[in-house]
């Protein structure tokens, strides 16, 4: 089944074709989007005899099988039916929009974002697994964010495209967790496991949440109140952008979904008390709200709301025939509202405005337009022989069919009878308000029919909303069927598709609502005016609201975290340790051992004498910080020599370095610092910092006492045993950096390329203030030094290759020789002075890391060639003269990577410092 | 007669740098301090020569090559820092 995977796939090839060719004119890109539509229903057309069949088409390729994400697709009657709306309804607007778009719009840019959404959507549809839907339904989210700010200069496209990314967003990590609980109970994220899982599911003790956070993601995504609000707000976008996304499919993305998992989710108390009560009050105000808007979007975005919430309490209401309605009206809304929007979009674009009070007497000068949007109108107001006729009247009779509570039962054939009411207002007054009612108001222009096939995709839906209203059962009968058998996994109930069911109960409420709503708006147009109505979105006050209180928070969490203080940071880092380290510890106990003591020897007493030392004078010399760096100096030299003395030459050696090349960063640093630290202000801080401190060197110690005695073969014999045969290196400490964790290593010269290259950032074009130690003396030449450095660059130069080439098997490797060549050239800066470090700019060390993270990338590529997973050594050996075997690992290759980068970072922060210097006139 | 001679130089050399670090903690000068430390290098540099012939490892005369190398480096900046105030000209 290859046309499953090619059917998804097309529109995404459309967008990144149209977004790699951007100058493409309007016709030439909506051509691609077009044709990438049109090529997919035709696949979706091969598809349906089969569907028909009631078979289940499936397509699977595994993705992360460990966390149960598979690709797979699967298409049953409901997937279909919502893959024809997207891919059909996605035809017509690709050519709306074509006549739509002004000179000034980039084209292409529109119809790749139009397309990766229709692909996005589609996504959702055909989706097989749970977590790849929400995958989908997220990139629906992000691409309905960059559409609706598609005309991004406007204040108001970007405020509307951030909240309702927000708010679906928000709904979309509500699903995931509902998803993730789901695929818990169920045992798997399939979509044919969790559908036949229903039983257990609803029997869980974690059904409710997992129902709460799935119907959360629903209704955001569906704009059902409260969380509607974003929706009105979305109608800053492109009308073809109202039409497709926010009328015919992504906000029933909510409603997809609630219908999709029906058969796992529906069928209990929870099911019918979360559902109903937000569909009906959704519909409710969304109806009230409609016919007090002042703009032509904002009317029809309401409404919109409105219908969503009567298809959400449809489905809430739970019988098989309240399916076939919220089905049926799904297919129905994407008709006629489509055609609304579209209408709506030729009236802005013919008169430059969408405000009722401005709109009036189009009637007169755009006759065929006003005709198509009347019987649209007409449809959604639920007129006989219209489409929205015969989903309402299933609708309403639903709705008195109710059993539940008794107060339920009244409540929800009440609401539906007042919506009702408001709907047909609504729908005449976007009728009598536009085209009736007066003359225009003060247009810039006189307004004329648009171009002809602008209007086309509005007649062909038009003609739909006919056709269905008056042959229902030979026009949408089968497709309905599909889409109710693919609800219910299962048959369709009888139902039966006509115009006339006789006189009974619904036909009453529905002349009730006819009667009612013509009285209504003429009664509210005559008392009150509905024009003088100003109305602010109380949604968007109670968002902004909350969106202040949340950056509020965040910058008071921020200024108590991030003061500037680096006291404070420090504090709370060892803090932090302190508490994560030490719960283990003081929990488990340290559990020290009891291994034979070996002799210190004079080396070690010595070496423990010169630490402690060390550490002394640094507290009694903190604030001279000169001599803190010298103190430090002897810490390290200390550390280095326990190294040694404890076998460890690895360490030592780089001990030795990194203590090298510290002090001469500090002291380039220190040169613009004050030279002594202020004196504590508060004696109990201090004594705070003590404690921590304490704390943690005592934590420090407590641990390396456990480690020296436990037994020292628990892991390591593994590590000895392997790094030969696996790892192809005698050097187990070098396999194990550059192979067993070659990704923490990859991640660390990352980290260390990064901080090389912040430090680069925040120098450049920066002047230090020099300090006050000593005023700058005039360089005088340093023969000595001078002849010494150049006789040491290229030993150093040698000693770096070698250190790197024996590192796979003898204490060595690439950090250790980027630290040796970048203290040779070190050397050389300070006997000539900083032009040995390069160019002034530190662009040679830039690259350095930049090639360095490429090499290593790319080593690790590498191993692919040998078959083995990225990073994994592979090994034959080649005969180098003098040096020996030198293993041609790909791991070397990686190494190599490594070496370029500690050295290139190290020298870009000499550079950048040294600079500085330059800059301060300490020339 | 070699293993006789060694624990009377590791011993010389232990005193050699406690008496160093004497002088680095004691000053006077900026300079004595620097001195020390420099000393202090020395001294690890021949204790390491002296370890490695006592137990017979080659890696002790590496950790001791890369400190006659590169060891005097610290030495020169915070000579040039005390002199100068500048580290690289």
């Amino acid at each position: 089944m290859t046309a499953l995977p090619l059917l998804l796939a097309l529109p995404f090839v459309a967008a990144l074709a149209l977004a790699a060719l951007p100058r493409l004119s309007r016709t030439a890109a909506a051509l691609v989007a077009g044709a990438a539509t049109l090529g997919g229903l035709a696949l979706l057309g091969g598809m349906a005899g089969a569907v028909a069949d009631g078979e289940v088409l499936r397509f699977k390729l595994d993705w992360l099988p460990s966390l149960g994400l598979a690709f797979s697709l699967r298409v049953d009657g409901l997937a279909w039916m919502f893959a024809a709306i997207v891919l059909g309804i996605g035809a017509l607007v690709v050519l709306y929009a074509r006549w739509y778009l002004a000179d000034e719009d980039p084209p292409a840019r529109f119809f790749a974002m139009l397309s990766l959404f229709m692909g996005a959507m589609l996504g959702v549809t055909l989706a097989g697994n749970l977590l790849l839907l929400v995958v989908f339904w997220e990139l629906t989210s992000i691409s309905s964010f960059l559409l609706i700010g598609f005309w991004h200069r406007r204040a108001d496209a970007r405020a509307g495209a951030r909240m309702a990314l927000t708010i679906t967003g928000m709904g979309g990590l509500c699903l995931l967790a509902g998803v993730l609980l789901i695929g818990r109970i169920a045992g798997s994220f399939e979509l044919d496991v969790v559908l036949a899982a229903g039983e257990a599911i609803r029997a869980h003790a974690l059904y409710e949440p997992a129902l709460a956070l799935v119907l959360l993601g629903a209704f955001t995504k569906s704009a059902q109140f409260p969380f509607h609000s974003w929706l009105p707000h979305a109608m800053a976008a492109p009308t073809p952008v109202s039409a497709y996304l926010h009328s015919a499919t992504m906000v029933k993305a909510g409603v997809f979904l609630i219908a999709r998992l029906h058969p796992a989710l529906a069928g209990s108390e929870a099911w019918f008390w979360m559902v109903v009560p937000v569909g009906l009050a959704t519909l409710v105000v969304g109806a009230a709200l409609a016919l007090v808007q002042q703009d032509l979007k904002g009317l029809l975005a309401y409404s919109t709301i409105s219908h969503l919430g009567l298809i959400t309490l449809l489905f809430g209401l739970d019988t098989e025939l309240a399916v076939v309605a919220g089905v049926f009206h799904i297919l129905n809304h994407a008709t006629f509202k489509a055609s609304l929007f579209m209408a709506a979009g030729i009236i802005d674009h013919e008169t430059g405005s969408r405000d009722f009070r401005r709109l009036n007497g189009l009637w007169k000068h755009m006759p065929v337009t006003g005709a198509l949007a009347i019987v649209a109108s007409l449809a959604m107001a639920g007129v006989p022989l219209l489409n929205g006729f015969l989903s309402k009247e299933m609708f309403l009779a639903e709705t008195l069919a109710t059993e539940s509570h008794a107060l339920m039962e009244f409540l929800v054939p009440a609401g539906a009878l007042v919506a009702g009411i408001f709907a047909v207002a609504y729908s005449l007054r976007f009728v009598h308000d536009v085209f009736f009612n007066g003359e225009p108001v003060g247009l810039d222009r006189v307004p004329h029919e648009p171009p002809r096939f602008m209007r086309v995709p509005v007649e062909v839906l038009v003609v739909l909303c006919l056709v269905v209203g008056m042959f229902p059962q030979h026009t949408i009968g089968p497709l309905l069927a599909l889409g109710v058998q693919g609800v219910l996994q299962g048959p369709a109930p009888e139902y039966k598709l006509a115009i006339w069911h006789g006189f009974n109960l619904p036909l009453a409420l529905s002349a009730i609502g006819l009667v009612g709503g013509v009285a209504l708006y003429f009664g509210l147009q005559r008392g009150i005016n509905l024009h003088r109505i100003e109305r602010a979105s109380t949604g968007k006050r109670v968002f902004d609201a909350l969106v202040r209180r949340l950056v509020d928070l965040a910058r008071r969490v921020t200024r108590a975290l991030e003061n500037g203080s680096l006291q404070r940071y420090l504090l709370l880092l060892v803090l932090a340790a302190v508490v994560l380290g030490g719960a283990p510890l003081l929990e488990a106990g340290p559990g020290f051992g009891d291994p034979p003591g070996t002799p210190a020897g004079i080396a070690g007493w010595l070496a423990l004498a010169l630490l402690v030392a060390g550490v002394l004078a640094v507290l009694r010399w903190y604030r001279e910080r000169l001599l803190a760096v010298i103190a430090v100096g002897v810490v390290g030299l200390a550390v280095s020599l326990l190294f040694v003395l404890l076998s460890a030459p690895d360490l030592a050696l780089t001990q030795l370095l990194v203590e090298v090349a510290s002090v001469l960063l500090i002291l380039l640093a220190l040169r613009f610092l004050p030279q002594q630290s202020p004196p504590e202000r508060r004696r109990g801080r201090a004594w705070l910092h003590g404690v921590v401190a304490g704390a943690f060197g005592a934590g420090v110690a407590t641990a390396v006492y456990a480690v020296l005695t436990r037994p020292t073969r628990s892991i390591s014999d593994y590590f000895l045993r392997t790094t030969v045969p696996e790892g192809g290196g005698a050097n187990a400490v070098n396999v194990i950096i550059v192979d067993y964790r070659g990704f923490d290593t990859l991640g660390e010269i990352a980290v260390f390329g990064i901080a090389g290259l912040l430090l680069h950032a925040l120098l450049r074009g920066r002047a230090g203030v020099p300090g006050t130690l000593v005023p700058p003396q005039p360089a005088r030449p340093a023969f000595l030094l001078q002849v010494s450095a150049q006789v040491l660059l290229p030993l150093a130069i040698a000693v770096s290759l070698y250190l790197f080439l024996r590192g796979h098997n003898a204490p060595g490797g690439g950090f250790i020789a980027g630290l040796v060549l970048a203290l040779g050239v070190a050397l050389q800066a300070l006997a000539a002075g900083r032009e040995a470090l390069g160019a002034p700019d530190g662009r040679t060390w830039q690259a350095w890391i930049a090639w360095g993270l490429v090499v290593a990338t790319l080593g690790g590529i590498g191993s692919f060639l040998f078959g083995h997973p990225f990073l994994t050594s592979s090994t034959p050996y080649v005969d180098l003269p003098l040096v020996g075997a030198v293993p041609f690992a790909s791991a070397t290759v990686f190494d190599t990577g490594v070496y370029l980068v500690v050295a290139g970072a190290t020298l870009l922060m000499l550079a950048m410092l040294a600079r500085v210097h330059a800059q301060a006139g300490d020339r | 007669m070699t293993a006789a001679v060694l624990p009377f130089v590791v011993g010389a050399l232990a005193l050699a740098m406690l008496l160093s670090l004497l002088r680095l903690l004691r000053g006077p000068g900026i300079a004595d301090r620097v001195l020390a430390l420099d000393t202090l290098y020395v001294c690890t540099l021949a204790l390491l020569v002296v370890l490695g012939i006592q137990w017979r490892d080659g890696v002790y005369f590496e950790a001791a090559l890369l400190i006659g190398l590169l060891g005097f480096i610290g030495t020169v900046a915070l000579g040039r820092y005390v002199e100068r105030g500048k580290v690289i000209g």
